[in-house]
């Protein structure tokens, strides 16, 4: 991958590692929240079932993760190990796709 | 100060072994008059390199006890453990033989870098005027006193980890002439130092600007470089 290739992947992890910053300490209170006022299961569905706020928060949350980790972990292989080039990228890439897929499953999983 | 140094010091290439020298103490002793004496009174066939012996020229870098320095500079008795010095070639560098290593690749990535300055089209027989307190001016002003001692380098855990990175040094060289409104080779700097051989790579963990013995900010430099690649990458100008 050339420069413009490299720096528009680095420019990507920043911008969601900001994305990030935000949903983890949403997702935080979430959970505080739901603790501390000892929501079951289908209180919890209930309140997610049908809400396009939950579905899009989660499905935004679930990408940046993917997104971030998938090239966090480029970085680390190729920092870590002498295995770089295209082989080594396409995996990260369906590592990232998979964690994208589940994350997008479990928030599917809470609208509908 | 007086009594005796007990003075390990590396021999041979990569291969090698430390050996012991006795050394007299003596009052500002630096770590280049040690390695000196050991070679004029002790081994002349011990190898290292100096020249200014006054913090200009670069080129006595070691690293003592293990930290990178540079050794005309360097006090003895700020760096000395119970009257030990342990003193090895500079890390990350190719070993040619005892404290001299080759240098080569170093100045390499500066080129690499695009660390040779190129004249702008139309600036000129004049001098170019530029402002002291111009903000490009003060940019480039923080990173020009480098003297390409390689301390930086050898410091530095990416180039450890990417030995394509092209290091604190040559970054922060390529920022200075980014900084300097008299060149014309800006937009070709910028694809130079970008992506995983240049200032992506670099995980600010700032070893270079602790060790820097000229106190300068190659993290500063690296970080500037970032930002003028991610704006030209959103211009499309990459």
């Amino acid at each position: 991958m050339g420069a413009r290739g490299e720096t528009w992947l680095w420019l990507l992890q920043r911008a969601t590692a900001v994305v990030l910053a935000f949903a983890v300490l949403v997702h935080l209170a979430t959970l505080i929240y739901a603790v501390r006022h000892g929501l079951s299961a289908a209180a919890i569905l209930a309140r997610t079932e049908g809400n396009v706020a939950w579905l899009g928060f989660y499905l935004l949350f679930a990408t940046a993760a993917a997104l971030h980790a998938g090239v966090g972990l480029r970085t680390v292989l190729r920092e870590m190990t002498p295995w770089r080039g295209a082989a080594a990228d396409l995996l990260v890439l369906l590592l990232a796709a998979l964690v994208a897929a589940a994350g997008w499953r479990a928030a599917f999983g809470l609208f509908a | 100060m007086t009594g005796t140094l007990r003075v390990s010091v590396w021999r041979g290439a990569a291969a090698g072994r430390l050996v012991e020298y006795e050394v007299p103490a003596q009052e500002s002793q630096t770590v280049l008059d040690v390695v000196s004496h050991i070679q004029r009174h002790l081994d002349p066939t011990l190898s290292y390199r100096f020249a200014c012996r006054v913090g200009m020229c670069g080129s006595c870098a070691m690293s003592v006890n293990g930290v990178p320095r540079w050794t005309c500079r360097t006090h003895v008795r700020r760096v000395a453990r119970d009257g030990r010095l342990e003193l090895r070639p500079l890390a990350n560098l190719p070993v040619i033989k005892d404290l001299a290593v080759e240098m080569g690749e170093f100045f390499a990535k500066w080129t690499r870098a695009g660390g040779a300055f190129v004249p702008a089209p139309g600036l000129g027989p004049d001098f170019a005027r530029v402002a002291p307190d111009a903000p490009a001016r003060q940019a480039a002003s923080a990173g020009i006193e480098c003297i390409g001692c390689g301390v930086c380098y050898a410091a530095c855990d990416v180039v450890r980890w990417n030995e394509e990175f092209l290091g604190p040094a040559a970054l922060n060289r390529a920022w200075t002439l980014l900084n300097d409104v008299r060149d014309g080779a800006g937009a070709a700097r910028l694809g130079a130092v970008a992506g995983d051989a240049g200032c992506h790579a670099c995980h600010s963990q700032q070893s270079c600007a602790l060790h820097c013995p000229k106190h300068l900010d190659p993290t500063a430099a690296i970080a500037g470089l970032k930002r003028a690649t991610a704006m030209a990458a959103l211009r499309g100008a990459l």
